[in-house]
């Protein structure tokens, strides 16, 4: 996949064939923890940010058995053929980039997938075009509940397709004018909370 | 607060245009966004879909999306399917493909020929 956005299309689907009606995209820029005692020495160190992304479903889960067989591209609930890439594709990016890729499931409760990438590392794949995922997940899926969660160390930006519907009442969330709406509420919201942090972003 | 004020409009606008014949049978566009069909570029494909039905003010058909049809090298597929249930599979798409499909075969139920599964595999 080309960038980080194409990768939770995918992912976000995965959300949706469990039968979630709840699916929370939350992506989170936090400083990596710096070893003690040395920072008095150096003036300016630069130490790398982690980028954290992580989906967040209330479908039906997995077991823990299926759980750790899932990053095996040869394991897949899909009934076309016996082979599904988009989470071994997806642990590729991270670790790529010096991340790691974690699920965590509970049957009946949900799953979350959550993918850490080294800001810094050469080799990571930009952020890409989230809002646009966004809003193709949301025509596809309008009843489906979106809540979106940006944060930095010191910005922080949410919407949710559930308050949106509040507003519109009888008019569906897949309305071009609202889809516009939305992609332009999120593009702001990257902006505001990954401006200047991420350098893909400006 | 802002936002909300703007939803209302949108709101306003979208019920003024919203016609009667809203309930009618509409023609469906369906594009493969599995793994496969992502890498190989069918999310500009969708985008491109949506875009145009929305700048034409196309409301007898939707577009939605769907896992994999089962021909990953042939990605990114699209699959239109008329009122009477008709279906054109049209692969290896991109976001001018779609506009074209979008004018030709949605607005004036003329199937792009050269874009059709029968010809790729020709």
């Amino acid at each position: 996949m080309k960038d980080i956005a194409h990768h939770l299309l995918d992912i976000a689907q995965n959300s949706v064939s469990a039968g979630a009606n709840i699916i929370t995209i939350k992506i989170t820029v936090s400083p990596k923890s710096k070893s003690a005692g040395k920072q008095d020495l150096i003036i300016e160190e630069k130490v790398s940010d982690t980028l954290t992304c992580e989906i967040i479903d209330n479908g039906r889960g997995m077991d823990q058995e299926f759980c750790k067989k899932v990053l095996d591209p040869f394991e897949t609930t899909r009934e076309t053929r016996d082979v599904g890439l988009g989470i071994p594709l997806l642990k590729q990016s991270c670790e790529l980039a010096g991340g790691k890729l974690s699920i965590n499931s509970v049957p009946y409760e949900g799953t979350t997938v959550k993918a850490e990438f080294e800001i810094d590392h050469i080799d990571r794949i930009p952020l890409g075009d989230v809002a646009g995922t966004v809003k193709m997940l949301i025509i596809a899926n309008p009843e489906i509940t979106w809540n979106i969660k940006f944060s930095s160390p010191e910005k922080e930006f949410g919407l949710n397709t559930c308050e949106i519907k509040h507003y519109l009442e009888d008019i569906p969330l897949n309305n071009y004018d609202v889809l516009v709406w939305i992609e332009q509420k999120i593009n702001e919201g990257i902006r505001e909370v990954f401006g200047g942090v991420l350098d893909e972003i400006s | 607060m802002k936002s909300v004020e703007e939803l209302k409009a949108i709101r306003e606008k979208a019920l003024k245009e919203i016609s009667i014949r809203d309930n009618e049978n509409k023609i469906r566009i369906v594009v493969g966004m599995a793994t496969c069909g992502i890498a190989a570029g069918a999310k500009s494909v969708m985008n491109a879909f949506a875009e145009e039905l929305a700048k034409r003010n196309i409301n007898n058909a939707t577009v939605s999306m769907t896992g994999c049809i089962g021909i990953c090298r042939l990605e990114p597929i699209a699959e239109v399917i008329g009122v009477d249930g008709e279906k054109t599979t049209y692969v290896k798409l991109d976001a001018e493909k779609a506009r074209r499909i979008v004018a030709e075969h949605i607005v004036n139920q003329k199937p792009v020929v050269e874009y059709t599964i029968g010809e790729a595999e020709k």
